[in-house]
């Protein structure tokens, strides 16, 4: 890519985020706080120490995996809302590998609990991606629904059936050693697996036929049919690998940070990956900054309201209003970056 | 007389082109102006500057004297111009009154009256002789049949000024004829016409005087009185275009495409194709001429896998072809350039290189196994844009931003460039250039000495006259009658094609 294309590229990202700040700044104002102050606090503590950016770090690991999840529906033309319920299935899925299972080596147990994570999360995208290949039902709806459904059960089992001995909460019983993943550095190790997975996605996009496929499905389906294309394998292709993926962050939060399942953890992730997805223009490396950010910003949240004496509650703010600007067409326009609209649009057509 | 449309020193410049450099072009009341320019001269950059759909980098245009603003969409609309674009602006999910009434709708209190609007739509297209069918969705329909919405569109308000971007690309001989006529009595009632064509006849038929553009410049410009078809090719192309096609004895060998009985229906599922039987050898093409409608495009898309065939099979040297499967047909070596290059041709938003190699993506050489090769598809790339003479700055440049004519090279090009036994050209020179349809001619032509069966369909009869080695007639669904090429005499072709015998 030629340098004065990526400016253009990145231009709309870059800008929905600093008018999102911008805005955010005058709503801090207008609490009667100090707007600097807070950002100040809220940056220092995300990325102004060693422990600060391992612990912002920890937090995009599963944001990279979301936002890759929405990035591949993106790109074969699906509106992947799902994610949150694929991802707390995964977490689900992976935490009661770690917990049930006994007696297995961690170099077993724990890709072993890894799968069960990919494989429940890829069968919860599978049943959106089958019901829009064979009966059209559009995935907006459809994941939608299975969210609603979802974390009802997870709700129920990890709260009854699979609840930790002795507990009122609803949570799983601990994960045992064998499958708990190593920190380096005090970096939960899943970091370096996700960005290498971002750049695998990057290059199956880039390089492979199977990327290709999808991709012509995404932009042109009369034309991918023509050219020997299967919109349907697509389409569930997509949606199975997309939501594998988000099973895998949910995994890697339940057996590297949590520890367990308990469904009060886990919240917004999915919903977060919609924001970065698109601020990366649904492109799989462009999903790290993106939840680098966010995860710094949900990381150093509560640190700020101690600090500058804002509600937390802001950075949701901020990233509701990055999302909204990334997606105005108007802003899209002011920019001249037609792209961008295309792009995202297209999940919504027919 | 004053200008009803000045356009004055305009530039356009896209990454890597100058579409448009300082040109000046002026339209007055009653006058019919033809733009004509090779693919990709400027053509329809320059009238969408005056729609506002392009912004020009400098230069004026002004209607009836007022100066519109760049990039100003509704200024033009405002002052009384009526615009067919080239590239359809309808709106697929809506019916074709709908679509029509769009953006002035007659009313009933806060309601659009749909049944006013209906009984509008029905007479305007009698009055016009364009048959359209108002309750279909526009998304179902042919590309002839949309440029018919189009062209209703535009001339469902009174206009001062009716701008057209090549809207008889699409149109048969007679709607094309009915359409002449229309502007001459638009121009006869004081309107003024600038009219994009590639059809020199048009323009020798209706045009008061010609500007020809050539790589975003004026290069002349002339009237109809003062030259002639071949003065009007060679001011375009800037060298001596041969109209004519000259072509070698065809040397036939076995029967490579067999028809058997084939029956399909069209989208309203009515028969279109009747227990047809066709045969095209190796090494001849076989024209099929017909009037629109007589189910041409559904023989072409039964063939191509593209529709359910009812009863009757395709075979390829021998081989049955599967139904409903474009790319199984394709890989028994049956290339396809289809009528709707925008629907099935093309993936706008993927570069000229990815294009090009869009059937045939994942196959030795363009991937090895799993992995693509970036180098063959840059050398493929590189090389067709030169065979095939498609402008563009660069191989990476995306089809969309293409001008109409080289987006349909891009296709001919990735079509004939592979080895194929059998060639299906459905409207293979649809909005190009006299040059190019020239080089497009001379590649059918290759194809067929190279041992290619080559079925040509095409709206143009000159075309099937000058091509074929033998001639289908085609009418209700059904070959009538098949001539050899010193036989089909255009009267008696025409003939069959009305459905008389000879
Ligand atoms: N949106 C765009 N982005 C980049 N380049 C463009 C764009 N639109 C047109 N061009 C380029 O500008 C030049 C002029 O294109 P234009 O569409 O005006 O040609 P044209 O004369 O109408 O040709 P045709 O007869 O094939 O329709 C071409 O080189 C084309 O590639
Ligand atoms: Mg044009």
């Amino acid at each position: 890519m030629a340098g004065k294309k990526f400016s253009r590229t990145w231009l709309t990202p870059v800008v929905a985020v600093l008018v999102a700040f911008a805005i955010g700044a005058l709503l801090i104002y207008i609490q009667g706080a100090d707007p600097l102050k807070a950002y100040q606090s809220l940056f220092s503590h995300a990325f102004g120490s060693w422990s600060g950016i391992a612990k912002t770090l920890g937090k995009a690991t599963p944001l990279v995996l979301s936002g890759l999840a929405v990035t591949i529906g993106l790109r074969a033309g699906l509106f992947n809302i799902g994610v949150q319920g694929q991802l707390v299935t995964g977490a689900f899925a992976a935490a009661w590998a770690g917990y049930f299972i006994h007696g297995l080596p961690i170099y077993i147990h724990l890709p072993l609990a890894l799968i069960f994570g990919i494989t429940f999360g890829a069968g919860v995208g599978l049943i959106a991606g089958a019901l829009k290949a064979y009966r059209g039902i559009h995935e907006v709806i459809t994941t939608i629904m299975l969210n609603s459904i979802i974390l009802a059960l997870v709700d129920y089992l990890a709260g009854h059936v699979f609840q930790e001995p002795g507990q009122i909460l609803a949570r799983t019983p601990h994960i045992l050693p064998s499958a708990t993943i190593p920190k380096i550095f005090s970096l939960p190790s899943g970091f370096f697996f996700a960005i290498l997975l971002a750049y695998g996605v990057w290059w199956v996009f880039q390089r492979t036929t199977s990327g290709f496929r999808l991709e012509t499905v995404g932009r042109n389906k009369s034309a991918a049919w023509y050219a020997g294309i299967s919109v349907k394998r697509a389409v569930l292709i997509a949606m199975a690998v997309g939501g594998g993926i988000a099973g895998l962050g949910g995994g890697i939060e339940s057996l590297g940070v949590i520890g367990r399942f308990e469904p009060t953890f886990n919240t917004g992730l999915g919903f977060d990956g919609i924001t970065i997805a698109l601020l990366g223009r649904a492109n799989p490396l462009g999903v790290i900054p993106g939840a680098i950010l966010i995860g710094g910003m949900r990381g150093a949240a509560a640190s700020m309201q101690f600090d500058a004496g804002v509600a937390p509650e802001i950075v949701d703010l901020i990233l509701a209003l990055v999302l909204f600007c990334v997606t105005a067409p108007f802003l899209a326009k002011w920019l001249k970056s037609t792209e961008v609209g295309a792009k995202i649009t297209s999940g919504w057509g027919n | 007389m004053s200008a009803l449309l000045e356009i004055t020193n305009v530039t356009k410049t896209f990454p890597g082109v100058v579409a448009n450099e300082s040109i000046s072009v002026s339209v007055s009341a009653g006058e019919i102006v033809a733009l004509l320019g090779e693919n990709g001269a400027g053509k329809s950059t320059l009238v969408k500057s005056v729609f506002g759909m392009v912004r020009p980098d400098s230069g004026e245009i002004r209607i009836k004297g007022e100066l519109i603003a760049p990039g100003d969409t509704g200024g033009a609309i405002a002052r009384g111009v009526g615009m067919v674009h080239q590239h359809f602006q309808l709106v697929p999910v809506m019916t074709v009154t709908e679509n029509i009434i769009l953006g002035d709708e007659p009313k009933r209190g806060i309601f659009i009256n749909i049944k006013a609007a209906r009984a509008e739509v029905i007479a305007l297209s009698e009055k016009y002789g364009l048959e359209v069918d108002p309750d279909a969705l526009v998304e179902d329909l042919p590309v002839g049949t949309q440029q018919r919405i189009e062209i209703l569109k535009a001339l469902r308000k009174d206009v001062d000024l009716l701008i057209l971007d090549e809207p008889t690309a699409v149109l048969t001989p007679q709607e094309t004829d009915e359409l002449l006529q229309v502007m001459k009595n638009l121009a006869a009632s004081g309107v003024g016409v600038l009219f994009i064509t590639h059809k020199l006849r048009e323009v020798m038929a209706v045009a008061d005087r010609v500007v020809v553009l050539r790589n975003g410049r004026v290069a002349g410009s002339t009237s109809p009185k003062e030259t002639d078809e071949e003065g009007l090719a060679q001011l375009m192309v800037g060298r001596n275009v041969v109209l004519q096609v000259e072509k070698g004895e065809a040397k036939p060998a076995a029967p490579t495409l067999e028809i058997k009985a084939l029956s399909v229906n069209d989208d309203r599922k009515h028969l279109a194709v009747d227990a047809l039987d066709l045969e095209v050898r190796a090494g001849e093409i076989v024209g099929v001429a017909g009037v629109e409608g007589n189910g041409q495009r559904e023989l072409v898309e039964a063939i191509c896998g593209m529709r359910p065939r009812l009863s009757g099979e395709v075979l390829v040297a021998g081989a049955p072809t599967p139904d409903m499967h474009p790319h199984g047909v394709h890989a028994m070596g049956v290339s396809h350039i289809p009528e709707d290059r925008e629907k099935h041709g093309l993936v706008s938003s993927y570069s000229i290189e990815d294009n090009l190699v869009l059937n045939q993506f994942d196959r030795a050489p363009f991937a090895q196994g799993w992995i693509r090769n970036v180098a063959t598809l840059e050398e493929n790339a590189t090389r067709l844009v030169e065979e095939f003479d498609i402008r563009t700055p660069s191989i990476k440049t995306t089809a969309g931003a293409l001008s109409g004519g080289n987006k349909q090279k891009v296709v001919v090009a990735r079509e004939l460039s592979q080895d194929t036994r059998v060639v299906v050209a459905a409207q293979p020179t649809r909005g190009v250039d006299v040059g190019s349809i020239e080089f497009i001619h001379n590649q059918l032509i290759a194809a067929r000495d190279g041992g290619a069966a080559v079925l040509l369909v095409s709206a143009e009869l000159d075309e099937i006259l000058s091509l074929a080695d033998r001639v289908a007639v085609m009418f209700g669904g059904k070959i009538v009658s098949i001539l050899d090429a010193k036989e089909a005499e255009r009267g008696l072709v025409g003939r069959l094609m009305a459905g008389l015998s000879a």
